[in-house]
């Protein structure tokens, strides 16, 4: 056990825990922010997704000594009052079904635009084709990331 | 036109607080108005009935009995009452309906077989019209005018001539003392405002910003958390346990059999987690018959020579094969499948001395209900259900299973636990669509016509299995269940056999979105589509000549051949397969344009989906729906399959269950046929098309029939 100090969602906090913790685990059980979800413990499917220092990260694989002192966004501090084009736009394009990647999908598109502001259908094929949705939404998403991009370049 | 809808006034029950500052209204199901009283004696708003509530301070609140799986339930059932009671639909709350028998009586509020607005559609129409009958009745009483110069709008009664109007919310008191009218009318649907619009999803805002519910997200104090360690071959069981270095892992609790496997009890998940791992032990395999797939497929083969089950038999199959100019027959496999939801079976339970309260994203709380009554001996009214939002559904969430288990892990240690499978555990211990074979024949005569049908669908069964120990009679070995989709053929064959020959192994297996139908499609839709090209006649042409006499699957497979281009030239070596079928009430048919790579890859680029589902409740998640059917029946195509191994499952996670990602995702258009017929299902019926067109289209593209799926790029080396 070791103390660890993250900077989540703005806020510090000091966490006594093993190492090899990940993240996820972390986040969820004791910091108790449970829009990152579990989805299959391995990096695979993205439900975990989440940004360190602005880059999308599996959480479910990143044991949290590797992440003492940086900085952790998860889909609660990514805008204050479901406010960012991306959540806005996931709206607009009723995108969601079940719900449960969608945290997942919406912190990989948002690293997605903060380093390609314009991306092409490829673009977002390949940075969205590691988050997987059973509900069959990915259209749907690659709507919302297009309409976000384009607000986002109007603003 | 309006609709007159007589009402059995027992079926609805109203009430107002003691307070007498709203009112409620229960209605329409099989429960005595003396437990409905009780029940709303006690609240405080104007509940017209179970589903209605208007407070005083003029909230509507809509009560949902449906589970939220990502199907709009949350939508699309409260979209129903909107309309008739004329509510203003951005003001309108959505509640999860409580699992309480003083709500719902026998009503077994399960979730499943594309059910939720098709048996919803007339009960909620003629509850939201009582409620704006008593309303209107208890404005036109407290305006002093006539009832019939009153008009519900968007949450008011409006006095035209007078242009007075009072919200619902202001009539709670008068209009919960109002009788309930025994004749309502319900609106004409050319006048729908509501329905058939596209409405977003009431669930969206939850869902984007991370504080949706699911059970895996809650949290009681003092809670801790379980896994079960299953034994991977199925039939087998544990031999040994050594579970000394699993005790002296940080944070573990407490390690213990139960029912299912042995639970390892940690402080955290982690915890939890890595003392799992450093359990040893040995297994029992059993005497599993069919350990593999190969000894799976032998009994297929074995019992495809057994005579069948008659599920259909028309004129004279075997005399027409004899007459016939050309016999023509094809075998197809269809592989297990595993459902993988996003969010892995998990519950959280919480064993009281004389109560017991779950979190489950269930699709049968009243089973999970009754069996944790059972469980804990505990009345029902003791039992509590949360149905949270389901992270998937796709019918897995029918079995409790997990939900026992939870219990059971709460019972020993008398502790709120929360019990989490692992995806490995989700993955290997699924209720798996079943595998399946399918042997068809067919007889045509040089001239063109079609003169005989056969099908034998050899599979196991999943009512009649090992799952269910029913005490229904195997009548005649037949499951008319496994032949959904195959017995209704709607091909106009003057002579038609279908039947069923079970084949029932030790491989759980369970509900799948539309199951059976995704199997019987995929062999009907493709041999029909050989028999076009040995009869050298266009695929289209030839369905549509032998549905004459099936309006609605001709109007959807016109549909989707227009809009698909079907016919014309295509650029860029893309070719196009079809496929027609109808499935829990509703008619489908799809044109896929795939292409074919030099490594046999097969990419689909797009995918025109025609269907009709009778009234359109909600045009935007009936298209939601269509495309996650096919995103999800393009992933058993082209991607995943569960296999069998040394009596377990092979795959385990999503690295060896490869689903469909948004790099294969084609453009799906989606076509609704406007319909006056009461609405039918839309979860599943966009499903049992795809892997048929799919696999025309591959036909078209290469000259190899698919008659075995996944599709993989070895079918096109042979």
């Amino acid at each position: 056990m070791k103390k660890y100090i993250i900077n989540i969602n703005g806020e510090r906090k000091g966490i006594t825990i093993d190492g090899d913790t990940p993240l996820l685990w972390v986040i969820r059980d004791e910091l108790k922010l449970t829009g990152t979800k579990f989805g299959c413990g391995r990096g695979l499917c993205g439900a975990c997704t989440i940004h360190i220092d602005g880059e999308e990260t599996r959480s479910c694989i990143t044991p949290i000594e590797n992440v003492d002192g940086l900085k952790i966004t998860t889909i609660e501090g990514l805008s204050k009052n479901t406010s960012h084009p991306l959540q806005k736009a996931w709206i607009a394009e009723d995108v969601p079904q079940c719900g449960y990647c969608q945290s997942g999908q919406i912190m990989t598109a948002a690293a997605l635009l903060s380093r390609n502001p314009d991306p092409d259908e490829d673009d977002v094929n390949s940075a969205m084709r590691m988050n997987i949705c059973r509900c069959g939404t990915y259209n749907r998403i690659r709507k919302g990331i297009i309409r976000a991009a384009k607000e986002m370049k109007d603003v | 036109m309006s609709k007159k809808v007589v009402i059995n006034r027992r079926d609805f029950i109203k009430s107002i607080s003691a307070a007498g500052t709203g009112l409620a209204i229960g209605f329409y199901l099989p429960f005595k108005n003396k437990l409905q009283a009780e029940v709303y004696k006690k609240t405080v708003d104007f509940v017209p009935n179970i589903w209605v509530n208007v407070s005083s301070g003029n909230q509507v609140t809509l009560t949902v009995a449906e589970s939220e799986m990502g199907q709009g339930v949350w939508t699309s059932l409260p979209m129903i009452i909107a309309e008739e009671m004329e509510l203003d639909w951005t003001k309108v709350k959505v509640v999860q309906a409580p699992v309480d028998e003083n709500y719902f009586g026998n009503f077994n509020m399960g979730t499943g077989g594309s059910a939720s607005v098709r048996t919803s559609w007339e009960k909620l129409r003629n509850a939201g019209a009582v409620a704006k009958d008593m309303l209107l009745e208890a404005a036109a009483s407290e305006l002093s005018v006539a009832k019939n110069e009153c008009i519900a709008d968007k949450g008011y009664i409006i006095h035209q001539l007078s242009g007075k109007k009072l919200s619902y919310g202001e009539l709670t008191q008068k209009a919960a003392s109002i009788e309930i009218p025994s004749s309502v009318n319900l609106k004409d649907p050319n006048k729908f405002s509501i329905i058939g619009t596209d409405l977003l999803r009431t669930d969206t805002l939850l869902k984007v910003n991370g504080t949706a519910q699911y059970a895996m997200d809650l949290d009681l104090p003092g809670m801790i958390y379980a896994s079960i360690v299953r034994c991977p071959y199925f039939g087998g069981n544990i031999k040994t346990i050594n579970d000394t270095d699993a005790r002296n892992v940080d944070g573990i609790l407490d390690i213990f059999k139960i029912e299912t496997g042995i639970a390892v009890v940690g402080e955290s998940t982690w915890a939890m987690l890595q003392g799992r791992k450093k359990l040893k032990i040995t297994w029992d395999r059993g005497s599993n018959k069919y350990p593999d797939n190969e000894s799976i497929y032998e009994l297929f083969k074995k019992r495809s020579r057994k005579r069948g089950a008659k599920g259909r038999n028309e004129g004279n199959v075997k005399k027409a094969l004899k007459n016939a100019d050309r016999v023509i027959d094809a075998v197809y496999d269809v592989p297990f499948q595993a459902h993988a939801t996003m969010e892995p079976m998990n519950c959280v339970a919480d064993f009281q001395p004389d109560n017991c309260q779950v979190w489950a994203p269930t699709q049968s709380p009243k089973n999970a209900q009754k069996r944790v009554s059972e469980m804990t001996g505990f009345p029902m009214d003791k039992v509590k259900i949360n149905v949270t939002f389901l992270g998937g559904g796709f019918g897995r969430r029918a079995f409790n299973d997990f939900v026992d288990e939870g219990v059971e892990v709460s019972m020993k240690l008398k502790k709120p636990v929360k019990l989490i499978w692992t995806r490995e555990d989700d993955m290997q211990h699924d209720f798996y669509r079943p595998a399946s074979r399918h042997l068809l024949k067919a007889g045509l005569m040089n001239d063109g016509q079609s003169l005989a049908w056969s099908h034998s669908v050899v599979a196991p069964s999943i009512l009649f299995g090992q799952m269910f120990k029913y005490p229904i009679p195997f009548k005649d070995k037949l499951d008319v269940v496994a032949l959904a989709g195959a017995k209704e053929i709607a091909y106009e064959i003057p002579n038609i056999r279908v039947d069923y020959k079970s084949a029932n192994t030790d491989i759980p297996i369970g509900w799948w979105r539309s199951v059976y139908d995704s199997q019987n499609a995929y062999a009907n839709e493709c041999f029909i589509d050989e028999l076009a090209h040995t009869l050298k006649t266009d695929p289209v042409e030839y369905r549509l000549r032998l549905l004459k006499k099936s309006s609605r699957h001709t109007t959807v497979l016109k549909r989707a051949a227009q809009k698909s281009g079907w016919g014309k030239h295509l650029n860029n070596n893309h070719y196009q397969g079809v496929s027609c079928h109808a499935s829990f009430g509703t008619y489908v048919a799809q044109v896929a344009e795939v292409s074919v790579d030099n490594e046999g890859n097969v990419h689909v680029h797009r995918v025109v989906c025609a269907l009709d589902c009778g009234q359109a409740v909600s045009p935007i998640n009936i298209r939601a729906q269509m495309e996650g059917s096919i995103v999800y029946g393009l992933s058993a195509t082209l991607n995943g399959e569960i296999t069998i191994e040394n009596g377990a499952v092979k795959q385990s996670n999503f690295h060896d269950f490869q689903v469909l990602r948004m790099d294969q995702m084609p453009t799906i258009d989606v076509h609704i046929i406007k319909s006056s017929e009461p609405p039918s299902g839309v979860g599943e019926p966009g499903l049992p098309p795809i892997a048929p067109a799919v696999a025309n289209a591959v036909f078209s593209a290469t000259g190899k029939r698919i008659r075995k799926l996944p599709i993989k790029a070895e079918d096109f080396l042979a």
